[in-house]
C-alpha cells in the first residue's frame, strides 16, 4: 500500500527492470565505468541480441543512456533516475516504517484489551456458577 | 537481520516492488487492522500526519477512501477493492488523487505461522501492466526466493565510480 509522496509515474518500471538479475549485473557492470554492448555482453552465456533487449528494458527504465555513436553505442548509467528510485524509497520506507511501528503498539493495545476481557468474561462466568 | 524490520524487495519475473513486514499477531487481527477505518486511523502514516476522514466499503466492486492533514493541505487516496479474501487477502485500485492517471494495483497478503503475521504488499502500475501484458503476472506466486534488497540494490550502485 503506498506513501502520500507522489509515485513517480515510472518508479515502477525502474523497480521492474532491477527486478532481473541479469539486469542487475548489468547496472553493476556500469557502475564502474561505461560499455558497449559487446563489452556487457563478454561475461554473459548470453548472445548479443538478449543482451540488447536487456538493455532496452534498461533504457526504458530510465536507468541507462546510450550514446549516439552509431558504431559503438557505448551504455552509461543514469545516475539521475538512480538517485530518484533511492529518494522515492527513502520516503516510502520512512513513512511504512513510522506506520508499522505505530501498528507494532496498536496491536499489542488490542490483544492486551481482548486477553483483560477474555479473563473478566471468565472470571464472570465462574461467578456465575 | 531483525525480523522486525521493513523489506522493500523486487522480484524475478515481477514488473513491481513489494515490501515485508512481520508483526506480533494473528493475521485475522491484523486484516481487521489493514480494513477497517476505526484501527486505520489509528496507525497509517507517521505521527504527524492525522488522518480526517476515512471510507471503506470492503467488498469486489466496493470504493474506498482516506484523506489526511498535511501541513501543505489535505491529501486523498482512494480507489475500489477487487479482491476481498479475509483475513488473507485483499486486492485493491489505488490512485494518489493528486496524480490521477498513476494508478497502481496493490495486493496485501497476510500470512500467519506461530502467532506471527507475515504481510506483504506487493504495488503494480497500471502502466506497466498495460505496457507488458503482465496482467496480475506474479500476484499468485507468493513469495519468490531470489529476491532482492532494492535499498541495498540501490545503495550499492550509487556509490561514488
Amino acid at each position: 500500500m503506498t506513501s502520500p509522496v507522489p509515485a513517480e509515474h515510472d518508479l515502477t518500471a525502474t523497480f521492474g527492470a532491477l527486478a532481473d538479475p541479469t539486469r542487475r549485473a548489468i547496472l553493476a557492470r556500469l557502475s564502474r565505468g561505461d560499455a558497449s554492448v559487446l563489452e556487457i555482453a563478454e561475461p554473459f552465456d548470453m548472445s548479443q541480441p538478449a543482451i540488447s533487449k536487456h538493455l532496452k528494458v534498461l533504457e526504458r527504465a530510465g536507468l541507462i543512456e546510450r550514446g549516439r555513436d552509431a558504431q559503438r553505442r557505448p551504455c552509461r548509467l543514469e545516475p539521475g533516475r538512480l538517485k530518484q528510485a533511492s529518494d522515492w524509497l527513502g520516503t516510502y520506507r520512512q513513512f511504512w516504517e513510522a506506520s508499522y511501528d505505530r501498528l507494532d503498539d496498536y496491536l499489542q493495545e488490542l490483544q492486551a484489551k481482548e486477553k483483560k476481557s477474555v479473563r473478566k468474561k471468565t472470571r464472570n462466568h465462574r461467578g456465575t456458577r | 537481520m531483525s525480523e522486525k524490520k521493513l523489506e522493500i524487495i523486487a522480484e524475478p519475473g515481477k514488473t513491481s516492488f513489494s515490501t515485508r513486514r512481520v508483526v506480533d499477531a494473528p493475521r485475522s487481527l491484523v486484516f481487521e487492522c489493514f480494513t477497517k477505518c476505526e484501527h486505520l486511523k489509528r496507525w497509517i502514516g507517521p505521527r504527524s500526519l492525522t488522518m480526517v476522514s476515512c471510507e471503506t466499503d470492503l467488498r469486489v466492486g466496493g470504493r474506498y477512501r482516506q484523506v489526511f492533514q498535511t501541513p501543505n493541505g489535505e491529501v486523498a487516496f482512494s480507489g475500489e477493492f477487487r479482491e476481498v479474501t479475509p483475513p488473507s487477502r485483499v486486492v485493491r485500485t489505488f490512485i494518489f488523487e493528486p496524480m490521477p492517471d498513476a494508478e497502481a494495483l496493490e495486493t496485501l497478503e497476510l500470512m500467519e505461522a506461530n502467532g506471527q503475521t507475515t504481510i506483504t504488499t506487493t504495488t503494480v502500475h497500471k502502466t506497466v501492466e498495460n505496457r507488458d501484458g503482465h496482467v496480475n503476472s506474479g500476484v499468485d506466486k507468493g513469495m519468490a526466493e531470489g529476491y532482492t534488497r532494492l535499498d541495498e540494490l540501490l545503495a550499492s550502485l550509487m556509490q561514488p565510480r
